[in-house]
């Protein structure tokens, strides 16, 4: 079909309406970040004027944004190697081993599928109370309380099973006959095999970790103990603050998901494509 | 491999299970089940709790404000699935092309989707700052409209909430739509063309069939995390003012964490979720369905 020049200016004129809406509030809060002169509450500026890392520095000092951003990290680093390793050894158990009771356990992991951690919120909170059995420690105000939670995730475990199902059984019989262990074939045939899977997991396990607000909030009373999400609101309502150094934290508290996002691409569209995302 | 090791064979996948079968039943199905049997019982700090049967669901039946926020729920459900499903069709035919320049403009659009919400929150009550000098009320000044009220403003507040939502839900939907799109058989086209079909026809009867699995998938993920809906409203407007904004979660958030409510929220929580059972099921039926045709 032919394009016209109208329908061309057409086009253009949509792409720059689309990059305003989604990308232009970003842009808006970087440029007022580094912007030296102070911006009144709800203002923002098209360019820095002065440029100047002064009210990152205060953010990052006198607000403590690194103690925050430190528990973040301390948060989802771990929570996704817990959660992609726990997947991964179930994914291996349900996908490559045929046992009496498979069908039961893997339906009772995906009907998990269907339950908003919002709905048990309350319990969950009563739990973390609770002293565990035989450790008898409470999970309460620790990172344990905010990353244990979300370490079991329907998705990850459906999506390793998918991809390790697909392996030819011979690989893992040719290394049974060279005498590898049970966690060799694990670590050295299945998984070099399911890295696309590993991926795609890890992304969005970040992401869906890093975004967790409602846990946090329920897991932790003690303010050194909050994750970015969490202390945003906290700051706004709690605090009186120059509104550029509240942007400059608001700032460093969205490089981390695009620094992310933008590394992983490649990896992401493919877990939009198997499904039902719980995010 | 003597008889010894094979008689123990049958631990091997049971070994590889344990750790997520200890976080899923202690972080999953003991709430899941705590949260049941709280629904029937008075919770008390001191002393043991007390059965009041039937009195929490009872309770549901007369909490206006419950309705209030149940209705709110299903408005912010509903406008921003079909605001928010239009709005990602069309940006995903118009991004639907191969060139750089488009992959660049699918990239940056999609930080959105990837932010925060508690990050997206605080942009959107910055950019929709209630006095005349914010960023949306001076765009629109230039038109000589407003200064709004937005969050501040009980009429408006719940329609600014439902904003929010869809700048989040765009660029994540339209993902979805661009791969559906890249699944529909081009012959089709090619048959339309030779049928001297116009580009509405086209979109009508081939287009559109062919993304209904698509069109399913943004359905159902904006239902189920739409009727859940917590931090977006919690984080904006705290489910104010005055109550116009407020949603079944943030209801029991209040009623829970708030009030110590336990076996009240408890009580609304379970309701919630056989909910969105319902709703899971009813896809997958609906689904299967489809398939059949």
């Amino acid at each position: 079909m032919q394009e016209t020049l109208t329908m061309k200016i057409g086009r253009i004129v949509l792409y720059v309406l689309l990059l305003l809406v989604f990308c232009g509030p970003f842009w808006g809060i970087a440029a007022t970040a580094f912007n030296k002169g102070t911006v009144q509450p709800g203002q923002l500026v098209l360019w820095p004027q002065q440029p100047t890392f002064q009210h990152f520095v205060f953010a990052w000092v006198n607000v403590k944004a690194w103690l925050y951003l430190f528990n973040s990290l301390v948060v989802v680093i771990i929570g996704t190697a817990l959660q992609t390793t726990v997947s991964a050894l179930a994914a291996y158990a349900l996908a490559r081993k045929t046992f009496r009771g498979a069908g039961i356990v893997s339906l009772a992991i995906l009907s998990t599928m269907m339950l908003p951690d919002e709905v048990i919120a309350i319990p969950l909170y009563l739990i973390l109370h609770a002293r565990l059995p035989v450790l008898d420690v409470s999970l309460y105000n620790s990172y344990a309380g905010m990353i244990l939670p979300i370490v079991g995730w329907a998705f990850s475990v459906f999506l390793l099973t998918e991809f390790m199902k697909a392996i030819p059984r011979d690989l893992e019989d040719a290394a049974r006959v060279d005498g590898a262990s049970e966690l060799q074939i694990f670590r050295l045939v299945v998984l070099p095999l399911v890295k696309p899977a590993l991926g795609t997991t890890t992304i969005f396990g970040f992401l869906m970790i890093w975004d967790q607000y409602l846990l946090p909030l329920i897991a932790v009373d003690n303010r050194s103990l909050y994750t970015i999400p969490v202390i945003l609101r906290s700051l706004r309502v709690d605090e009186i603050m120059q509104q550029n150094i509240f942007i400059a934290f608001t700032v460093i508290a969205t490089i981390p998901c695009i620094v992310v996002y933008l590394l992983l691409q490649r990896h992401f569209n493919r877990g939009l494509m198997s499904g039902a995302v719980k995010g | 491999m003597g008889a010894d090791s094979r008689r123990w064979q049958w631990i091997v996948p049971w070994l590889f299970l344990a750790p997520a079968l200890v976080v899923f039943t202690w972080f999953k199905f003991v709430p899941v089940v705590k949260g049941l049997v709280m629904s029937f019982y008075k919770i008390k700090f001191t002393g043991a709790d007390q059965w009041v049967g039937l009195a929490n669901f009872q309770r549901m039946l007369s909490d206006t404000a419950l309705h209030a926020a149940t209705a709110h729920t299903f408005i912010y459900v509903i406008s921003s699935t079909i605001a928010g499903g239009i709005l990602s069709f069309a940006v995903a035919l118009l991004l639907d092309k191969p060139a750089t320049h488009i992959k660049i403009i699918r990239t940056a659009i999609f930080f959105p989707a990837v932010t925060s919400v508690a990050v997206l929150a605080e942009i959107w009550r910055i950019i929709f700052y209630p006095a005349a000098g914010g960023v949306v009320n001076s765009i629109l000044g230039l038109f000589g409209a407003g200064p709004y009220g937005w969050m501040s403003d009980p009429n408006q507040a719940l329609f600014t909430v439902i904003l929010l939502q869809i700048w989040k839900s765009v660029p994540y939907n339209m993902v979805i739509f661009i791969a559906g799109l890249a699944g529909i058989n081009r012959e089709l086209y090619d048959a339309a063309d030779v049928d001297g079909a116009g580009p509405w026809s086209k979109m009508w009867h081939v287009t559109i069939p062919g993304l209904i699995p698509a069109f399913s998938v943004v359905i159902m993920l904006s239902f189920i995390r739409g009727f859940r809906v917590f931090t977006e409203v919690y984080t904006t407007t705290g489910g104010g003012p005055s109550g116009r904004t407020s949603m079944i979660m943030t209801h029991i958030f209040t009623a829970g964490f708030e009030r110590l409510d336990y076996g009240y929220a408890a009580a609304i929580s379970f309701v919630l979720f056989a909910f969105t059972v319902l709703l899971t099921v009813a896809h997958v039926f609906i689904k299967n369905k489809i398939a059949r045709f």
